[in-house]
């Protein structure tokens, strides 16, 4: 997989109630949870973002409620992928079970900063910046992870196991 | 090598043998759950599965308690959700308005989650649960999807952080207070990914109701769960109240811990934690003097009997502040019940209070509480970020149930000790 584009910065602690505010978890409509992505960090955030923007950010992306409802609403609205110096606990399940990239590092964290082009290669494992020339290499996912992700999600796993995947 | 109870319930749960830590084992799950916000996603990939059943019908809890009694349609049209689940599939913990509790509370109380277990909640603070010496862990709607087919989920075994906890608490200071410093001293990732296990003389005395406090709060520093071994204040809180028979479990003296901190809690005062991470938390006189238009007093952190109690001891022959807005959320019918028959309700009504039925409502600003811009309030529930409560330029001060109910009558953030 190779995702392209250009980075939006956040800080450390970015809680899942700021990705998306309860009040709009009466629904679970991704589309309808997407308007709202972001809205309490920047209000305009959805209006400035572009189909294919990654979210970069610090320490503990993620962290706090265990809402579903916050990758989903950051796929919905188009983030390609989330880069983080490190994901809290759940959201990083989340992530990985209903498909949003996510990679961890420090250093390409450090080193870019809002606008900056991505090129991330899943495959190589290895993040680009274009805007400065820059490679680094990630680390793998847990091999389990992996699994997960080959199967095309938590889901389809789940599918394999009761014997009712499409692929057997 | 001996075991923390961490790694001994693990155990008990995997075909894996000798795993080592940061191994991914699939563990068989004793207790799932979800509520009205993460219920109906983990439903729908349920349905989407092809499943034909779920894992086990007595051990599945749906609890529609965020955004409930309905507070608009959409609310309702999700409830409904769960509701139809429960007749279709069977369920036997399904939990309709007016015998519904905070999933948090009304579980433990109920007797349905268990030491030795491995409990999954679609919930972030599933970790409560580990006060009864359960591995109880919070997942998202997928996860729990996975877990109403399967019966299993898979898990990275964690490290564990040992904290001992030693000398006399001070007054007015509880297992809130213990958790805030504790937050305070290893930040809010301090323990990402690992298992805090609260021991020490002090635990020894602390009754359920202070450790489910503990527990509940282990999340906000990034802990997969917390969790007490059991003991005899464990058993006699399960006497006549389990649902099924359990398994106690300790961890052995020459356990392997990734660190232990030790914390004298002479020195703990009442503690506020200050906007917006539960991080920010301060000696209580650190915030005195900081107006307040709103407290609350519930949540699962905070709305057991015994805090209750603590809140009529202040609010006893005292009024609300006349600026202030204090509302009093008891977590299950079961403690409204006790604090009706015990005269706490009485107390609460003649200083002033609103007194609600059981829901998470204002903890995360879904109603039945919401802040206005610029507005702050005290509150005994878990989480300070940027707009949990309302407007995203209002602020939250976490503290205990005394504190808040001190606050309310103020009219500003003070020290118990002012008002009694």
């Amino acid at each position: 997989m190779i995702i392209k584009g250009k980075i939006w910065k956040l800080k450390d602690n970015i809680d899942t109630d700021v990705i998306i505010p309860a009040r709009y978890l009466n629904t679970s409509d991704p589309q309808e949870l997407a308007l709202h992505c972001l809205e309490d960090y920047d209000p305009e955030f959805m209006n400035k973002m572009e189909q294919g923007d990654i979210i970069v950010a610090g320490n503990n992306f993620g962290c706090g409620s265990s809402r579903e409802h916050a990758p989903i609403a950051l796929k919905a609205a188009g983030i390609s992928c989330v880069i983080a110096k490190s994901f809290a606990r759940i959201f990083f399940r989340n992530a990985i079970n209903i498909g949003l990239p996510i990679f961890e590092s420090e250093k390409v964290v450090e080193e870019c900063v809002l606008g900056d082009r991505l090129e991330v290669n899943s495959v190589e494992g290895t993040i680009k910046n274009l805007t400065r020339g820059r490679v680094y290499k990630i680390n793998p996912l847990p091999k389990f992870v992996q699994k997960i992700i080959l199967a095309g999600g938590l889901m389809e796993y789940v599918k394999e196991e009761l014997g009712l995947s499409s692929k057997d | 090598m001996g075991k923390t109870i961490t790694e001994k319930i693990l155990s008990a749960h995997t075909d894996t043998k000798n795993f080592k830590l940061g191994d991914i084992i699939k563990a068989r799950v004793d207790f799932a759950f979800a509520n009205d916000i993460t219920a109906p996603i983990a439903i729908k990939y349920f349905k989407e599965s092809g499943a034909k059943q779920v894992f086990d019908k007595k051990r599945i809890g749906l609890i529609p308690d965020h955004f409930t009694p309905n507070k608009d349609i959409k609310s309702a049209e999700q409830c409904k959700i769960l509701q139809k689940f429960a007749q279709e599939y069977e369920i036997d913990h399904y939990f309709e308005i007016g015998r519904m509790g905070i999933e948090h509370t009304l579980l433990p109380e109920k007797g349905l989650v268990l030491p030795g277990e491995i409990v999954v909640g679609a919930d972030s603070h599933t970790d409560t649960s580990g006060a009864l010496g359960a591995f109880a862990i919070g997942v998202g709607s997928t996860d729990l999807a996975a877990v109403l087919a399967l019966g299993e989920v898979w898990l990275r075994v964690p490290s564990t952080i040992k904290f001992i906890y030693t000398g006399k608490l001070n007054k007015w200071v509880g297992g809130k207070d213990l958790i805030l410093y504790t937050i305070s001293q290893i930040g809010v990732e301090g323990a990402n990914y690992k298992v805090m296990e609260f021991s020490g003389e002090v635990i020894k005395n602390l009754s359920m109701d202070n450790r489910f406090t503990m527990c509940n709060m282990a999340i906000e520093a990034g802990a997969k769960t917390g969790i007490i071994e059991p003991d005899q204040i464990t058993l006699t809180y399960l006497k006549g109240r389990n649902q099924r028979p359990y398994q106690v479990y300790q961890s052995d003296s020459d356990a392997n811990y990734e660190k232990i901190v030790q914390i004298d809690v002479t020195k703990i005062e009442p503690q506020v934690a200050f906007p917006h991470l539960p991080e920010n938390a301060k000696p209580v006189n650190e915030a005195k003097g900081i107006k307040i238009d709103q407290s609350i007093i519930g949540s699962c952190t905070n709305g057991r009997i015994e805090d209750l109690r603590i809140a009529a001891q202040i609010l006893k022959n005292k009024k609300v502040h006349p600026r202030v807005r204090l509302i009093i959320i008891p977590a299950t019918q079961d403690v409204y019940l006790q604090a009706v028959k015990e005269g706490l309700i009485e107390i609460f009504i003649s200083s002033g209070a609103a007194v609600s039925t059981p829901t998470c409502g204002p903890c995360l600003g879904g109603y039945m509480g919401v802040l206005a811009k610029g507005e702050k309030a005290i509150s005994t529930t878990n989480r300070n970020f940027v707009g949990r409560m309302g407007h995203p330029e209002s602020e939250v001060y976490l503290a205990n149930p005394a504190v808040a109910a001190a606050s309310a009558i103020v009219g500003e953030i003070v020290n118990p000790e002012e008002v009694n």
